[in-house]
């Protein structure tokens, strides 16, 4: 079957245009993308009509948990992709701290098993460093690559053996697997619970000082020094740890980063009333490091929009702030987000599609990140200019654990096409 | 009259100047209460407290059972190890029962900051915050406040000192709150680690030489440093502590004459207090635990009296 998509404003992240056009796709794969009105089509074709829409290529979320398997009450791999299409994204990669652990590829196996199966978003597994993530011994990084995975990280239990990060560095990179880095100095940030600075002390919580980032950040950054071989940062949200990225960028230093809308949207503040949906690890910042991770977006520093979505259902989350866990879901706010900062003028519409889609695509070495014939039809159509109220019944994840619920957004993914199939179309 | 129109003491920050102010004029006019020969009134006779410890406690316990039985209130003690909470339990379905029981107000100490907020949040039953973690402890701050206007008949304009463990002190985050809200100038002291980050965005001086702390000073509050509470990094010894940060006599020469010593208690003595001065001629060290219970009686009285504002027989 055709299917035209009519009268939209195509977004090339590569080239930063706009431009209307139309796509034509047969098949699953984009055939034609023409000017307006330049293509005739028959009776038979299924129309979309675009009009007043962003078309951009179908956006990829590098930073998720889908808690599948073992922590299905707080998001399966059908209910956690289902929120992302509605999210605009068309393809994920979930991170290995399920139950078991993704260090195999069995494990790996099975994520995408379920993925085909729920037929939402593509998934890209992210597999394990080190076995169990227990920081000890590397796991089989040429199994998981053939088995499917993409990436490889021990995401919220951060390598802190230094040795074992360079060799993970060093046999990542032989394998096509990106190594992906939660920055994190664990003797710093223990007992922690939120952003050290003066709202933890009006609060009284125990404090994580921000440099317990910045330093992991500048080990990694002088580790893919030493290789020569890329590192990818995860979640940055410290002024500092921008300026190591800035300065090894400059030198040549193969290392890139992402980080997430709450970091450029939410400051310390937000934790106030005890309000554990505002708990996130790394914590929120002050509008300094805010007003830091804008400027790092505006200059390309950062390359990557990332969710970190994070599921956590009321057992998690409704109980003493610090016995609460870290952790927010993001699939659903992370383009009503950054289309603020497009509207504050941080960066244009298609810088911010490059940071949800391409440079991600880019970075884990994965198909899609642009719009172009021949390839597999994965877009996403915006309508930036919808305006709502983000409320709980409108989430779609399992669990509804957001510190945006109540907030006034503006944005939203109008459909989400998978390999020419139609995962997600929101209501008229 | 003045209304107090809460229904819960989480915070300091919750509190008017108004309200401090006709919480210790409620107390001093229940503390002959506790003086005479009968010691009880009626006045909340078929009310029921519950005392909700998940942490242990002695002093602030007793004062609120002494304080609650008084006013003729019944009252119910639950501890951490006695509470369902072992069993696993979460913090809100133990309230969740508490309340179906249908007290009239939980006071509940707790070891994370901002439980009682939580608490607050689903149930409609009057809660005492009584020690959050390293947050607050609003009625030992009251009772401070209390014990320094009794003492120097305003709060208004004093200069006070509160030295120790400021970083993890839920009495000094409430002392804090609540004397700058009533006029006192507040300056805090102890090594380095102790104070915490941007503590000056509260409105006080920092030092950390407790010769320049006293210096000057109205009042000086000693905290207790929490040796169950630290990690080995915050300070080397308690013998360095006694000899860098503790209060003595030699100390204490650079104080006014007519400075008053507090401390919540329990005391270290010899670590941040010596014997001397616990003992000596400055401290009100026992004024403040009687002083404690009259505060809580009002307290109880004003959170849940019933006649809101009226008078106290």
């Amino acid at each position: 079957m055709v299917t035209l998509i009519e009268g939209g404003r195509l977004v090339d992240p590569v080239n930063l245009t706009e431009e209307r056009s139309d796509i034509l796709i047969e098949n699953g794969i984009i055939l034609k993308i023409v000017p307006r009105s330049a293509v005739k089509i028959d009776n038979q074709a299924r129309v979309i009509d675009a009009s007043g829409k962003i078309v951009a290529p179908g956006l990829i979320d590098m930073h998720t948990h889908l808690r599948e398997p073992g922590e299905e009450y707080k998001e399966t791999i059908a209910t956690g992709t289902r929120a992302a299409s509605a999210g605009g994204f068309s393809a994920i990669a979930c991170m290995p701290n399920t139950d078991p652990r993704n260090d195999c590829r069995s494990v790996t196996e099975f994520i995408l098993k379920q993925a085909e199966r729920a037929g939402s978003a593509r998934v890209y597994p992210i597999g394990a460093i080190s076995i169990g993530l227990k920081g000890e011994c590397l796991t089989d990084f040429g199994d998981l690559r053939e088995a499917g995975a993409v990436g490889v990280s021990d995401d919220g239990f951060p390598v802190e053996n230094s040795e074992l990060m360079r060799r993970a560095i060093e046999y990542s990179f032989h394998h096509g697997l990106i190594p992906i880095s939660h920055c994190e100095d664990r003797s710093l940030s223990r007992g922690g619970v939120m952003h050290e600075g003066s709202v933890s002390t009006r609060v009284g919580l125990p404090g994580i000082p921000g440099c317990s980032e910045d330093i992991m950040v500048y080990r990694e950054i002088a580790l893919a020094r030493l290789t020569g071989r890329p590192v990818h940062i995860a979640h940055v949200s410290t002024a500092a740890s921008i300026e190591l990225l800035r300065r090894a960028k400059d030198e040549g230093i193969p290392v890139t980063a992402e980080t997430t809308p709450h970091y450029f949207t939410l400051t310390h503040s937000a934790v106030a009333g005890y309000n554990t949906a505002a708990k996130v690890n790394p914590p929120l910042k002050t509008p300094y490091d805010v007003e830091a991770v804008k400027k790092g977006l505006a200059e390309g520093v950062i390359d990557v929009i990332a969710t970190d979505h994070a599921p956590h259902s009321y057992l998690e989350k409704d109980v003493e702030f610090d016995k609460a866990a870290f952790g927010m879901i993001g699939f659903q706010t992370a383009l009503p987000l950054t289309l603020e900062l497009v509207r504050e003028g941080i960066m244009s519409m298609a810088e911010a599609v490059a940071k949800l889609s391409t440079n991600s695509a880019r970075i884990l070495g994965v198909p899609g990140g642009r719009l172009l014939e021949g390839k597999a039809a994965d877009l996403t159509i915006i309508d930036p200019e919808h305006s709502y109220l983000f409320e709980d019944h409108l989430i779609l994840s399992k669990s509804k654990n957001s510190p945006f619920i109540g907030m006034n957004l503006k944005g939203i993914a109008a459909l989400t096409m998978v390999g020419g199939k139609i995962v997600w179309e929101r209501a008229a | 009259m003045k209304n107090f129109t809460h229904r819960n003491l989480l915070s300091m920050n919750d509190l008017s100047v108004e309200d401090i102010s006709l919480i210790l004029d409620t107390a001093e006019s229940l503390k002959t209460i506790s003086r005479r020969d009968i010691k009880k009134v009626p006045t909340l006779r078929g009310k029921s407290v519950v005392n909700f410890f998940y942490e242990p406690s002695t002093r602030t316990r007793t004062s609120f059972e002494i304080a609650a039985k008084r006013l003729s209130a019944d009252t119910f003690s639950l501890s951490a190890s006695g509470s369902s909470f072992v069993k696993g339990e979460t913090l809100l379905d133990t309230g969740k029962n508490l309340q179906a029981m249908r007290p009239d107000l939980i006071v509940i100490r707790h070891s994370s900051s901002g439980a009682p907020h939580l608490l607050a949040r689903s149930l409609d039953v009057s809660i005492i915050n009584a020690g959050d973690g390293i947050n607050e402890h609003p009625s030992q701050s009251l009772l401070d406040l209390y014990t320094i206007r009794e003492k120097k008949g305003t709060l208004q304009g004093l200069q006070i000192s509160i030295i120790g463990d400021i970083a993890h002190s839920r009495v000094a985050r409430s002392d804090i709150i609540g004397l700058k809200k009533c006029g006192s100038k507040v300056t805090v002291c102890g090594p380095p680690t102790m104070i915490p980050m941007d503590i000056e965005d509260m409105g006080v001086d920092v030092v950390y030489d407790p010769r320049e702390a006293v210096r000057g000073k109205d009042v000086v509050i000693l905290l207790r440093i929490q040796l169950e509470r630290q990690n080995k990094t915050l300070f080397p010894s308690l013998r360095e502590y006694a000899s860098f940060y503790g209060l003595n006599t030699d100390v204490m020469k650079n104080a006014k004459k007519d400075v008053i010593i507090m401390h919540p208690g329990p005391m270290n003595r010899g670590v941040e207090i010596s014997s001397d001065v616990a003992d000596g001629a400055s401290s009100v060290i026992l004024e403040q635990v009687e002083n404690g219970v009259a505060v809580r009686m009002a307290l109880l009285y004003l959170l849940i009296g019933g006649a809101k504002g009226g008078n106290v027989n």
